[in-house]
């Protein structure tokens, strides 16, 4: 019996203490914000969209090898002697002709490896977040400065200045042979 | 009211159909103004906003809301019992809309001054647990039938100490008719029956403390019956999904919320007829003041709504608050708490009365 | 003439409000009754084990991540014990300290969710906000220290991403003082409260023995009473320095090991918690994260296995290295798969929503079961 009268009383008891703090919370501010409208700061080290500022790549592919999911596609043609590519903000000589540097945001996973082994730090997160699409396609960012044709156009130079290249090497080969041959 | 209308228009399909339309005009507001509050309330005691963005703070996001529900397809499984199904809904609603047909918000604005009012009230709120049983036994899914199961079983239960309560107070009272009741409880606080009634004397403050055990029961009983947290176990979403409408979708949803927030007001109602004076004022009338006495309805009106969306207020308070209770504690805090303690202040306030 | 019964079987998941994410419950059930639980498993696989074979040893940190999703530095935390130990990496005192501070409020953090959704479970719906809206302050010092609030990848092995900010000490010796009278509204909102207690006190209680028999570790062990905790019994990083409690279930309001005494213990936990953020914030070395970080993670040829304590229970990883930059197999023993198999035992008998209370006392986390 008096487990029961306990019973009633810590029921009623209880109740009415949890409705006091309820209560209490009725007249405390939202701590919730009206998104769109109102933001939250973001902090400085903020790890959101990816960006690349590709005058400052050099084509080095480390972000890429770097990425555990795979999300960056680099593709670099070399430069053939006679074209200037210009240096980097912090001096390094540029090289290769970045003919594709694709990034698939959609796959990317926001952990920042890539990041940190870029040389040039031309590779870095951004604080934009609001970057959803209505197609798949369009999340894959291009970077590359170069276009479509302009790539194929570099990539031919370089074939092109490779097979120069081959040639006269063959051909810096086949010398020597004709020569001797009339020797034999 | 009925009355009053006929003589006005002189027409009986018309004065039946305008005295039919006033409580259903009541029980959407409800709905509507009910939707809206319990996400304020819920929003402000959890400290958020809650709706923000359609009129002012909101306000029109429960009309919003309805308008998107009539716009949703009507999907119907195909393997449900669709004649019970379709019919479950408008049963429930019936079942809380005919409630309304017998609280007196004034003393002119009644549907029926029927006798026997609050036996009515009683015998109709049962009528939710048919439209309940139905709904989850057509859906053809297993969390619905739980759920009905579940809900029948409560709410037939819980109508035993919300009947025994009523009994006390109608022993106390003398009259079935929930607007004599309301008229005895005359202006003044003091007058209500949770004071002690009208009558003023010893007995009135000997009976002060059981009718407060008695408002008590029958206010955790009749949040029972709404299906309230912290018994809401028919649809507790954390265990059976939505309960016995999981299946349901758009309009055929909307009326399974709207007689809930329907049935909210008419137990505060209920509550507030009992033991709270009903429609009147706790401070006098204003119109008597001043002598023009055809405001005083319409002071009563308000005092009624105020009253009982306070009690609304203080169900949402509780669900805001509270954990539920599982199936069979439920049943052991009807019968093993909440009867014996109604039994034993309905003994004692026969008791006093007689006295 | 007996009268003909059948118990039904009851599908409870992958979609469901309280599975705590994809798991599918075979209930069968007599009435209310349970009869029998089957949990079904698999629907969040992704396999970290395989996929960390694939990975440089600093590429499987991301993944490491995504087991426990929240308790994401507690699992950067074990696997970088495991390469440092494989390697034999001396890290300095500046990163030990952080890593535990961040370990610590990660405890708490996790343990908030897992309160917050418990009474959700039990159908209060508010103090599962209240305790988002603290869970939501400590991701805040997360974000600004490595820039990530839910997955950190912070943690590297040799070192952390980055140096904390200047204001974390600041900011979180402010978080310590602010979140110290919430405990206590918890305590009065939802621990104490009758109905709370009678949905959770003497359901699904957890023997020791069985608890032993089924490997279950963390909360839930500590629950049934015992004081077993790797902080303390296989000290790892710092934790010897430190002086804290280990609280224990002791059945306040039921009977030893019940839900009431699993969900208390990790209230309690919070406060000790607290106590080691207190003595550690102040003591911060200097120094300098990024100087013990190997070039290139090249572990010798060997097998480790290492576990460490979090919020859930013991989480091993056992990495067998073949001598190249690619772990030959990473083995992860998970709390929350292990704790999850418990719950056959622990539902026999109980009712439907009773499945819900003890499913949210062991505080699975789905990624980390399925991996």
């Amino acid at each position: 019996m008096k487990q029961y009268l306990k019973n009633t009383w810590d029921g009623i008891w209880t109740v009415l203490i949890g409705m006091k703090i309820t209560f209490k919370h009725l007249f405390t501010p939202a701590v919730t914000i009206q998104y769109p409208d109102v933001k939250v700061p973001l902090p400085e080290r903020v790890r959101n969209r990816l960006y690349v500022n590709i005058d400052d790549c050099i084509g080095c592919d480390q972000c890429s090898r770097a990425c555990p999911v795979s999300c960056i596609e680099i593709e670099t043609t070399k430069a053939i002697p006679g074209e200037d590519l210009g240096t980097t903000s912090n001096g390094k000589k540029k090289a290769l002709w970045v003919t594709k540097f694709n990034i698939d945001i959609a796959k990317c996973c926001y952990c920042q490896l890539c990041v940190f082994p870029c040389p040039t730090e031309c590779i870095y997160m951004t604080d934009v977040y609001e970057f959803a699409e209505y197609e798949r396609e369009n999340l894959v960012y291009k970077f590359s400065a170069l276009t479509e044709t302009e790539a194929v156009e570099k990539k031919a130079n370089f074939e092109k200045f490779q097979a120069e290249k081959e040639a006269q090497k063959a051909a810096a080969a086949a010398k020597p042979k004709e020569e001797q041959k009339p020797v034999n | 009211m009925y009355q009053y209308f006929y003589e006005l228009l002189g027409s009986e399909i018309l004065a039946t159909l305008i005295t039919a339309a006033v409580p259903l005009v009541n029980v959407l507001l409800a709905a509507l103004i009910g939707v809206y509050l319990e996400r304020k309330v819920s929003a402000h005691m959890q400290d958020r906003l809650g709706p923000m963005r359609t009129g002012w703070h909101g306000i029109f996001q429960t009309v919003a809301d309805f308008i998107k529900m009539l716009q949703k397809e009507d999907a119907v499984s195909t393997e449900v019992d669709k004649k019970l199904y379709n019919l479950a809904p408008v049963l429930v609603f019936t079942g809380s809309f005919a409630a309304y047909a017998v609280i007196p918000f004034s003393s002119k604005v009644i549907g029926t001054e029927a006798e026997v009012g609050i036996f009515y009230l009683l015998a109709i709120s049962s009528l939710v647990v048919a439209g309940i049983l139905m709904a989850g036994w057509s859906s053809n899914n297993k969390y619905s039938l739980l759920g009905a199961m579940r809900s029948a079983s409560q709410i037939i239960s819980y109508e035993i100490p919300t009947a025994i309560v009523v009994l006390s107070m109608v022993m106390y009272t003398g009259t079935l008719s929930l607007d004599k009741m309301s008229q005895m409880q005359t202006a003044y606080f003091w007058n209500w029956n949770i004071l002690g009634g009208a009558e003023f004397g010893f007995a009135k403050f000997l009976l002060i403390p059981f009718m407060i055990v008695g408002f008590i029961i029958i206010y955790i009983s009749t949040l029972a019956e709404v299906n309230r947290t912290p018994f809401d176990i028919p649809e507790a979403e954390s265990e059976l999904v939505a309960g016995y409408f999981t299946e349901y979708c758009g309009m055929k949803w909307a009326m399974f919320m709207l007689s809930e927030y329907g049935n909210m007001f008419a137990v505060s109602g209920l509550v507030t007829i009992l033991f709270f004076g009903g429609y009147q004022s706790p401070l006098g009338y204003f119109g008597d003041a001043i002598g023009v006495h055809w405001m005083i309805p319409f002071e009563q009106v308000f005092w009624f709504i105020a009253k009982g969306w306070f009690f609304v207020f203080v169900q949402m308070w509780l669900r805001w608050t509270l954990p539920r209770l599982r199936v069979d504690q439920l049943m052991s805090l009807c019968w093993k708490y909440l009867i014996p303690y109604a039994f034993v202040n309905l003994i004692i306030i026969g008791i006093i009365t007689l006295l | 003439m007996a009268l003909k019964t059948e118990t039904m079987v009851l599908n409870m998941g992958p979609q469901h409000p309280s599975t705590h994410g994809v798991l599918r419950l075979e209930l069968e059930l007599e009435g209310e009754l349970i009869k029998k639980v089957i949990p079904h498993i698999g629907y969040l696989h992704r396999c970290f084990e395989k996929h960390a074979e694939a990975m440089q040893y600093n590429q499987v940190i991301p993944y490491t991540d995504r087991m426990d999703y929240l308790a994401s530095m507690y699992n950067n935390f074990g696997y970088v014990i495991a390469v440092e130990k494989l390697m034999g990496i001396e890290v300095p005192e500046r990163v030990q300290y952080i890593r535990l501070i961040m370990g610590e409020l990660q405890r708490i953090a996790s343990h908030l969710v897992a309160l917050g959704t418990y009474g959700l479970d039990i159908g209060a719906f508010t103090p599962f906000l209240y305790l988002f809206r603290d869970r939501e302050k400590i991701l805040s010092l997360f974000e600004m220290t490595c820039g990530a609030r839910l997955l950190y990848n912070y943690m590297w092995v040799g070192g952390l991403s980055h140096d904390i900010h200047p204001d974390f000490q600041r900011l979180t010796k402010e978080f310590i003082n602010y979140f110290k009278p919430t405990i206590v509204e918890l305590d009065s909102l939802l621990s104490y409260n009758k109905i709370f207690i009678e949905r959770t006190a003497n359901i699904g209680i957890l023997p020791v023995d069985t608890a032993i028999n089924y490997g279950v570790t963390g909360p839930m062990l500590r629950g049934s009473g015992i004081k077993f905790d790797l902080r303390r019994n296989d000290p790892y990083s710092i934790y010897n320095r430190f002086d804290f409690d280990i609280p224990v279930g002791k059945g306040l309001v039921g009977t030893v090991g019940d839900c009431w005494d699993r969900y208390y213990v990790r209230v309690r936990e919070m406060e000790e918690s607290l106590k080691i953020l207190e003595q550690a914030i102040d003591n911060i070395p200097e120094g300098d994260v990024q100087s013990a970080i190997p070039k290139r993670i090249k572990p010798p040829k060997g097998t480790v296995y290492s576990r460490v304590e979090t919020p859930r229970g013991e989480l091993g990883y056992f990495i067998i290295s073949d001598g190249s930059t690619n772990p030959f197999r990473v083995k992860v023993r998970a709390p929350s798969f292990v704790n999850l198999e418990v719950l056959g035992e622990l539902c026999k008998g109980h009712l439907v929503a009773d499945v819900i209370a003890i499913l949210g006392s062991v505080d699975i986390v789905l990624g980390e079961v399925d991996r």
